[in-house]
């Protein structure tokens, strides 16, 4: 991952994935086929990402696509979206089965969000595209 | 405490602290494993493999339980299926003899069952002993009542036509439990569904599997064999197996959004019903006049904002978002942080604990990463915002300081549930401004207006777009009182008599006392 939280093209990715996460997507793809994310909210696991197979979990046409990692799709609800625009999400690998209905990210682990508020710059950036 | 026979009988060792469940002499006993509990019956998982069962006070894994697969799932359903004719027409004095005689089981079982959820959930035992079991005991008693009294309606059409309506059982319903109230929240699902004639699958929480299991054992010489029926195991096989499957009339599901809308989307792919409740952000609102007086209210009102650690924050109606008027802001917050400095954090099993363990490591994670969030967007930590590190066989357990932030309402810890004992704090001018803020949130579950001005307090109560507003209180869940969403905190009621219309089919016998034809034909 590129620290800056640009992508390969220098423009401001709104999701990037560290290698653990991106190792464990290659994985979870060799296994099962393609998956696919989808950023939750609320009680419980509520604030996990939650990783399904490519096309069980349907999107709506409200929801938005943050971008891509590993090659899947990355979506969140475009009412969460509004109020978590302003922090680029990073997908990372956690200890510990997921606890919810995600696909786990290989043995015994589970996918997890990081956060970093976007610089000024950055920011200005995304608003112009 | 020295040891007298009391301590000792009461299962607790020389400083008053309950022996952990499994330990020689707790009031728990632990097997080394669990197998899902179907159709009466403890019944080994189809493909033999179990899971780690890890109390969140210590870290370590306690004992194993069934990690199932669908197979387990559809033998539940079979079991189900048996008996649901049986109970389905089981007159409502016998129904409701079966809940009352559950509710007395849990009660002369209350110390054992609230050790045990202590150290599955890491809640303190002292809210377990008071709160959490006594509460499931009269949520099973409340149904027992509520189904007796509820009445068919019959309307006359005309002279001699009439129009009856009769509740009926749904048939085989799926549950599925959340991790922060195992056993209550199992009481709030099971009840009713049993009340009004089904019989359920229940998935507990992967976390927090076991004391919905040592209930099993406590009531399952008083439930007839596949009215209830435990399966355990990981979310993404058995909870979407369980969900997705065309053998359940109706599926009732606590948890977060997205699996809220997978839970909703799998009904319609059945065609079936769902209650989903999917938490909340909520609004705890204290006006300039709870200082009019140093007094017993104000100290009520200072206890309300702290409730926010109640159970270690794990709470989907958490008032995890305090509003404070302006004009009292720092002497109102420094007798709250003055009363924040006084928790007491440690085993759960001490009675004196106020706050123990967050429930897992993903949820200590999390909680990590939503104040390092805050922290990012320049929200100011008035106290805490660490992992706690306690000594001992507590180390590896999963603490969190009881924290304070202080911000404004776009910043994502205002509007996203943490989960955890974090608080996110802020000011408003006036009655418009409060609810404007209050309002400024995705969800809608619950909130909480504080004030000495009755009229105030109403027009607040109706303002806000939630669907309980605590007024004057917070936290206290008593059985008869009406629980669920807003916007996107969820569909359908919980708590309630209405629950008994969510899990009934209402049959319409439209019928003509006349003997006359029609004349059309």
């Amino acid at each position: 991952m590129d620290q800056s939280g640009a992508d390969e093209q220098g423009a401001v990715a709104r999701v990037v994935a560290t290698p653990a996460a991106l190792k464990a997507i290659a994985q979870l793809i060799a296994e099962r086929g393609p998956v696919m994310f989808f950023q939750s909210g609320g009680c419980c696991d509520g604030s996990l990402p939650m990783c399904f197979a490519n096309g069980e979990f349907v999107i709506g046409s409200h929801d938005v696509r943050l971008g891509d990692v590993g090659g899947c799709p990355f979506y969140i609800d475009a009412r969460q979206f509004k109020v978590w625009k302003h922090t680029q999400l990073i997908l990372d690998v956690g200890a510990g089965e997921p606890e919810g209905f995600s696909l786990p990210a290989g043995e015994d682990q589970h996918f997890i969000i990081r956060s970093k508020v976007f610089t000024a710059a950055e920011q200005a950036l995304l608003d112009g595209t | 405490m020295t040891v007298t026979e009391e301590t000792v009988a009461l299962g607790m060792t020389a400083d008053g602290t309950f022996v952990a469940p499994g330990q020689p002499g707790s009031v728990v006993g632990v097997k080394p494993r669990y197998e899902n509990f179907i159709g009466g019956h403890w019944v080994a998982p189809v493909k033999g493999q179990y899971m780690k069962n890890i109390s969140p006070a210590t870290g370590q894994p306690f004992t194993e339980v069934a990690r199932s697969t669908s197979e387990d799932v559809e033998l539940a359903l079979d079991a189900a299926h048996a008996a649901k004719d049986g109970w389905g027409e089981t007159s409502l004095a016998e129904r409701a003899a079966v809940l009352n005689a559950v509710a007395d089981a849990i009660e002369a079982n209350l110390t054992m069952l609230a050790v045990a959820e202590s150290w599955e959930n890491g809640k303190p035992v002292r809210e377990t002993l008071a709160a959490d079991i006594p509460l499931a005991a009269d949520h099973f008693r409340y149904f027992a009542g509520a189904t007796r009294s509820l009445e068919g309606r019959s309307t006359e059409i005309d002279k001699d036509t009439v129009a009856y309506h009769f509740h009926e059982p749904l048939g085989v319903v799926g549950q599925i439990i959340p991790f922060n109230f195992p056993l209550l929240m199992a009481a709030w699902k099971i009840a009713p569904a049993l009340a009004a004639g089904n019989c359920t699958v229940v998935k507990p929480a992967s976390p927090t599997p076991w004391s919905i299991l040592k209930l099993a054992e406590v009531i399952q010489d008083i439930v007839p064999p596949g009215v209830v029926n435990i399966v355990t195991g990981p979310g993404g096989e058995i909870g979407k197996a369980l969900a997705s499957s065309p053998r359940i009339a109706k599926i009732g599901f606590t948890g977060e959004t997205t699996t809220g809308r997978l839970i909703m989307q799998y009904a319609a792919e059945n065609l079936i019903p769902s209650t989903v409740e999917l938490g909340g952000k909520s609004p705890n609102i204290f006006f300039a006049d709870v200082m009019d007086a140093d007094d017993e209210f104000l100290d009520k009102a200072v206890e309300g904002l702290v409730l926010y650690a109640f159970n270690k924050g794990e709470v989907c109606t958490c008032p995890s978002r305090a509003l404070i008027q302006e004009s009292i802001y720092d002497r109102f917050m420094e007798r709250c942080l003055d009363r924040i400095r006084k928790i007491t954090q440690g085993n759960p099993l001490d009675p004196t604990t106020m706050i123990g363990a967050q429930n897992s490591a993903q949820q200590l994670e999390k909680i990590s990463g939503y104040v390092d969030v805050g922290r990012q967007e320049g929200a100011e930590v008035l106290i805490g915002g660490e992992q706690a590190k306690l000594d001992g066989e507590l180390e590896d357990g999963y603490y969190y300081e009881p924290t304070v932030l202080k911000g404004h309402n776009d910043m994502r810890v205002f509007q996203e549930e943490i989960f955890g004992p974090v608080l996110a704090v802020t000011t408003f001018t006036d009655e418009a401004d409060a609810v404007r803020i209050a309002n400024d949130t995705l969800y809608g579950l619950g909130a909480g207006v504080w004030t000495r001005n009755g009229n105030l307090a109403y027009r607040m109560g109706r303002a806000i777009k939630a669907g309980r507003v605590w007024t004057n209180c917070y936290h206290l869940y008593p059985a008869g009182a009406a629980f669920g969403g807003y916007k996107i905190s969820g569909v359908g009621r919980e708590n309630h008599q209405m629950m008994l219309e969510h899990y009934s089919q209402t049959k319409n016998l439209l019928v003509s006392y006349s003997t006359k034809p029609l004349g059309f034909f």
